[in-house]
């Protein structure tokens, strides 16, 4: 306290004015950087192979932009919302008290995270190999069947034929949803795990249900660690779309894309198109995440919006405050 | 200010025996740890019980007994008659589901040491949660009754800040209206001021004595001799998972009996 009086009785000194450190290093930097780039745009321009103007003539043309809403931002949209809820369902699993959810939670992940998505697509894309139906009913009826002398015994509810069911796009999405719930479920249990215990605790004292903790108490602080890593999934997510072309989905960008320069033989501006459709959708998402990281910093950003408020009060009175502690 | 503190259930069933709080011989281990070697306690309705005792000798370990946020080993704790986390029938004991725990929990209020507070929520949102969500309140009603509780700890004028910009002191008495908020029977307090700076736990402990006065049955772990002695109807001792004595708290200050009760006491005085 007596050293707050002192500030504010003694008088403000000058600003400082100094000569700034030099930083010839960096000057050098930039001028290398600069021939570098002049380089770059030199091939840009010249190289006749990136065909521009016939790249620019293509990629906007009506199978393109199908494919890039239906089986890119489509299928993103999609496989994400079907893996982040399937992969809270697992991270919960993989936390609960019952021995026998922990292991099924433990089996699905070790198996989805350990298949590379490349052949799990393929692996989707040809399962009609395996069945030409599926079907639900009781599991090795007709073997039991026979057990009891019943010849041929099928006990089955209902069905599809799998090429009605499992057509390339839901090969692909059930591929690709699957995979991504087991890595989500990663990032939920990690999230949910930094949560500190005692908000449970305090949840159970007012006699809130296990769901409602998870739902109201847990899963919303869980989300500032969550969403970061699920913004990376989901920019990661639309670029694996492309490996659709493996499942095949036709109704695809890359696919598209691919089949335009294979067809025109014109490969390389097609594949640049590709890079220039896919750098343009993923700053759409890089935008997204931080406006939701932003929500969900709610009650920790605030505190620091609070304290940077003070510090520059502090600052503007001289270094006086004390406001910080009590109040 | 003292018509909306205690509520209308605090006296009615509890009212034959006079007992909120009956322990017996409560037993409690952590694998071969034990750290609560038969514990026998009673609090009266309406009384102030205060837990004093060396650290790790099974203080909290014995509260979070009391609402079944611990499993005991042996013994019976009855709340207000009832008895907690087990249902006695035909002679046996079944465990209560996890619904019925709850529901249980619900009339007893807990503060912390730490606060806990839900640091994404306001601290009117803190207070409104559990009667909304759990007791099903009308939005309308749970929101007025949390906003005098607010005003009663005197902190009508920071109903919308989140605990991060609150200081210790505050979000503690945030605490203690979120707990208050779903009308408890029963208070547990956990050692509510061991976080606090030295200037922020009179506040605190005011508000606990204008409970204590408004006639709350409370068991409070405490370091603050004053407060026991002033507040306090029991003061019971613990040392190494049992109680080593218990009495009329001014008279065991004053003059403990027990070796083990000087000790502690000329430590913490
Ligand atoms: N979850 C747990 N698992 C294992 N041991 C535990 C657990 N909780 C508490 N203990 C042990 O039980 C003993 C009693 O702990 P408790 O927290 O009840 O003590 P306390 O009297 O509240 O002490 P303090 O004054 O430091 O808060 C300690 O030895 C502690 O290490
Ligand atoms: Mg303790």
């Amino acid at each position: 306290m007596k050293s707050e009086e002192a500030t504010t009785v003694r008088a403000r000194p000058e600003p400082i004015k100094a000569v700034p450190v030099r930083h010839p290093g960096r000057w050098i930097t930039v001028a290398v950087l600069a021939v570098l780039a002049a380089m770059f745009v030199h091939v840009l321009v010249t190289n006749k192979a990136f065909n521009w103007s016939f790249m620019v003539d293509k990629m906007f043309r009506p199978p393109i932009i199908e494919g890039l809403l239906r089986g890119t931002v489509l299928m993103t949209v999609l496989a994400m919302l079907i893996g982040v809820t399937l992969g809270v369902l697992i991270a919960i699993m993989r936390l609960s008290d019952n021995p026998i959810l922990r292991g099924v939670g433990w089996l699905y992940t070790w198996f989805f995270r350990a298949v590379p998505r490349l052949v799990l697509l393929a692996v989707f894309g040809n399962i009609g190999i395996l069945w030409s139906r599926i079907e639900f009913g009781v599991p090795f009826d007709t073997q039991l069947g026979q057990l009891f002398g019943i010849d041929n015994l099928q006990l089955r509810l209902f069905g599809f034929s799998s090429r009605d069911i499992l057509t390339g796009f839901m090969a692909g999405l059930l591929g690709l949803a699957l995979s991504e719930a087991a890595y989500m479920a990663e990032i939920v249990r990690a999230g949910i795990q930094s949560v500190d215990g005692g908000q449970t605790e305090a949840a159970q004292a007012l006699g809130m249900s296990r769901g409602q903790l998870l739902r109201r108490v847990v899963l919303p602080q869980a989300m500032r660690v969550i969403i970061p890593p699920t913004g990376n999934e989901t920019i990661a997510m639309l670029k694996d779309t492309s490996l659709l072309l493996y499942v095949p989905v036709s109704v695809e960008l890359f696919f598209q894309l691919d089949a335009v320069g294979k067809r025109t033989f014109q490969i390389f501006p097609m594949y640049v198109a590709a890079c220039l459709w896919y750098l343009f959708l993923t700053s759409i998402l890089l935008a997204g995440q931080y406006f939701l990281e932003r929500h969900f910093g709610k009650g920790y950003d605030q505190t620091q919006r609070a304290r940077d408020r003070l510090r520059t009060i502090t600052a503007e009175q001289g270094g006086g405050g004390g406001q910080g502690a009590a109040g | 200010m003292s018509e909306l503190t205690v509520p209308s259930q605090a006296t009615a069933p509890a009212a034959e025996s006079g007992l909120m709080v009956q322990a017996e011989q409560v037993h409690k281990s952590f694998g071969h740890l034990e750290v609560l070697k038969g514990i026998d306690l009673e609090v009266r309705s309406g009384e102030v019980c205060c837990l004093l005792g060396p650290s790790g000798s099974g203080k909290s370990t014995f509260l979070r007994c009391i609402n079944h946020l611990e499993k005991i080993n042996a013994g019976r704790i009855r709340v207000d008659g009832e008895l907690i986390g087990y249902r006695e029938h035909g002679g046996k004991l079944h465990e209560l589901r996890q619904k019925e725990v709850a529901a249980q929990r619900r009339s007893i209020g807990m503060v912390f040491q730490r606060f806990n507070l839900f640091p994404h929520m306001t601290a009117l949102e803190n207070v409104i949660e559990a009667p909304v969500r759990v007791k099903r309140e009308p939005k309308a009603a749970a929101r007025e009754r949390a906003e005098a509780l607010l005003a009663r700890v005197g902190l009508g004028d920071k109903m919308g800040n989140y605990p991060g910009q609150l200081s210790g002191g505050q979000q503690q008495r945030v605490a203690i209206a979120r707990a208050l908020a779903m009308q408890p029977k029963l208070m547990l307090f956990d050692e509510p001021t061991s976080a606090l700076d030295p200037e922020l736990v009179g506040e605190v402990l005011d508000v606990m004595k204008d409970l204590a006065r408004d006639g709350m049955t409370m068991i409070v772990v405490t370091h603050e001799i004053g407060f026991a002695r002033e507040v306090g109807d029991s003061l019971v001792f613990m040392d190494g998972g049992v109680v080593v004595e218990q009495g009329n708290p001014r008279e065991v200050i004053a003059n403990p009996q027990h070796d083990r009760t000087k000790a502690f006491l000329a430590k913490v005085l």
